[in-house]
């Protein structure tokens, strides 16, 4: 069984291996010098790969970005509260909803120039504008969350006794998790976007960093490389969430349902 | 003393909006219900008997009349009046143990009672084997044991019961009704249950309260000749039955009365 069902998984990567060998061909035999340089093979990516691991900068590059990543995540989990204190409190909602509905249509991108000049290039800058890609998606979704639980649930818990926190944290907590994970989920997706755009103008390392230093010296496979690893980083990153929220959640599907 | 006192309750819903019209779904509900009495609130979708049910739990404030539960005035919701619902409302996030000690925790039990609690309201219910399950691989019947259990833990001073088997399928409810009454006989409760369905009110009841339509009053309060001993298609069975469905159809619309 295991077998026929990874023959069935690599005959899905047949497309994907004839446009690389098209492409490996392509570039070989008929793109001239100057062309070749600009889209390098595939095996020369696969060279600029190995080459950037053994020398350990694409590793360094990939720690600073994670490391970004991880510290706006932190400061951006303050969402969690926030959404929560918003879903349960009319008047908080009313307050802070229309600063957010101001805010959050601005691309986290479009904060760089400023953020620069707040924060000088570097690491600060960076996470700052990380933060603004993470938060708003936690923010919203953990609103969303509380705002559709169930309301006999709310009602059962306190029929059963619990009131005030105990029902914050006993149920509307546990409840509105799922969607909570799912805002994280699509947050970190935005951050990790709107990290490569920060370190392709503000940073000294990096994934965005090191796609940027290699245009200027024309190393093209270099700049594939950066590009392959930041897909694959964040498709792990995506994975590995869900990953987790099936395996600690094994209730949730049946709660969204 | 009386385990559930409802005196003169009114409820009326204001307008939504200027154009909309207030809706009075209950006037002047009075009712009594005895220690260990079963009493059922039978009528029409609409009859308000669900807000009666709301207001005794303190979900709602009534807008004129008092409710007393043991002798003390109902304010808020509290564990002396445990609700099970009809969509069962257990916390998926909990296993069937967890659901169980819900209450029992909040109140502050020791872990060692709740275990022992908890494994003896499972055995009530016929769940010890899926102690440790959660409530999605569960079906609608068992759900429904785990809600009772967990309603029952606590020690409710008056059990509430919101059409509690209306989700579940013919099978399935006349059982859970036979079930319903083992367990009363193994641990015998006040409880409150709404229905529209004359026969399960006639099962399981030694007092059926009938209600009006909107807005709902109290039309009669029938006694039950032999409680939870009525076997279906006897003449004392066909009498009470016969007695409800005239007072029912009164009510016009018959159409959601089984």
């Amino acid at each position: 069984m295991p077998f026929f069902y990874s023959v069935k998984q690599l005959r899905r990567l047949i497309l994907l291996l004839i446009l690389l060998a098209g492409w490996e061909f392509a570039s070989r035999y008929i793109l001239d010098k100057t062309q070749a340089t600009l889209l390098p093979p595939p095996s020369g990516v696969l060279n600029g790969a190995i080459e950037l691991s053994f020398s350990g900068e694409l590793w360094k590059h990939i720690r600073d970005s994670l490391a970004r990543e991880f510290i706006a995540f932190c400061y951006a989990s303050v969402a969690i509260p926030l959404g929560i204190v918003m879903g349960c409190f009319k008047w908080v909602n009313e307050q802070v909803d229309p600063i957010i509905e101001i805010l959050r249509p601005i691309p986290p991108i479009a904060w760089i120039p400023l953020s620069i000049l707040w924060f000088g290039v570097g690491n600060t800058q960076n996470q700052f504008i990380i933060f603004l890609g993470i938060f708003f998606p936690i923010l919203l979704n953990t609103i969303d969350a509380v705002k559709n639980i169930e309301p006999n649930l709310i009602r059962a818990a306190r029929c059963l006794g619990a009131r005030g926190w105990n029902v914050i944290t006993r149920v509307v907590l546990r409840a509105a998790l799922p969607q909570i994970v799912t805002g994280i989920r699509i947050g970190l997706g935005v951050g990790w976007m709107a990290l490569v755009a920060a370190e392709l103008v503000g940073a000294n390392s990096g994934l965005g960093f090191l796609i940027n230093d290699a245009r200027t010296v024309l190393r093209t496979d270099y700049i594939l490389d950066g590009m392959l690893a930041i897909g694959l980083i964040g498709l792990t990153l995506d994975r590995l969430i869900r990953y987790a929220a099936r395996k600690f959640m094994p209730w949730s599907r049946a709660l969204n349902a | 003393m009386s385990a559930l006192k409802v005196e003169h309750l009114s409820k009326i819903y204001p307008a939504l909006n200027n154009k909309g019209q207030a809706v009075q779904a209950l006037d002047d509900v009075s009712l009594e219900v005895n220690k260990n009495e079963f009493v059922s609130i039978l009528g029409h979708s609409g009859c308000g008997k669900t807000t009666l049910l709301n207001l005794i739990a303190g979900f709602e404030a009534p807008t004129a009349g008092r409710i007393e539960c043991a002798g003390k005035e109902v304010k808020e919701p509290g564990a002396d009046r445990s609700m099970v619902f009809q969509d069962y409302a257990l916390f998926p996030w909990l296993t069937v143990r967890d659901n169980i000690a819900f209450g029992l925790s909040i109140k502050g039990v020791d872990s060692a009672t709740i275990k022992k609690d908890v494994e003896h309201f499972a055995a009530l219910v016929g769940l010890s084997s899926f102690i440790e399950s959660y409530p999605h691989q569960l079906s609608g019947g068992m759900r429904q044991r785990v809600s009772i259990a967990r309603a029952l833990a606590v020690d409710p001073t008056v059990l509430l019961m919101d059409e509690p088997f209306a989700a579940l399928d013919a099978q399935n409810r006349a059982m859970m009704q036979q079930e319903m009454i083992r367990i009363l006989a193994e641990e015998s409760k006040t409880v409150v249950l709404v229905t529209h369905s004359i026969e399960e009110s006639i099962n399981l009841s030694d007092v059926i309260i009938v209600m009006t339509r909107r807005p709902g009053r109290v039309k009669k309060v029938i006694h039950v000749p032999e409680p939870r001993r009525m076997i279906e298609d006897t003449p004392s069975y066909l009498a009470v039955r016969k007695q409800i469905r005239e007072l029912i159809s009164d009510e016009h619309d018959l159409s959601e009365v089984s």
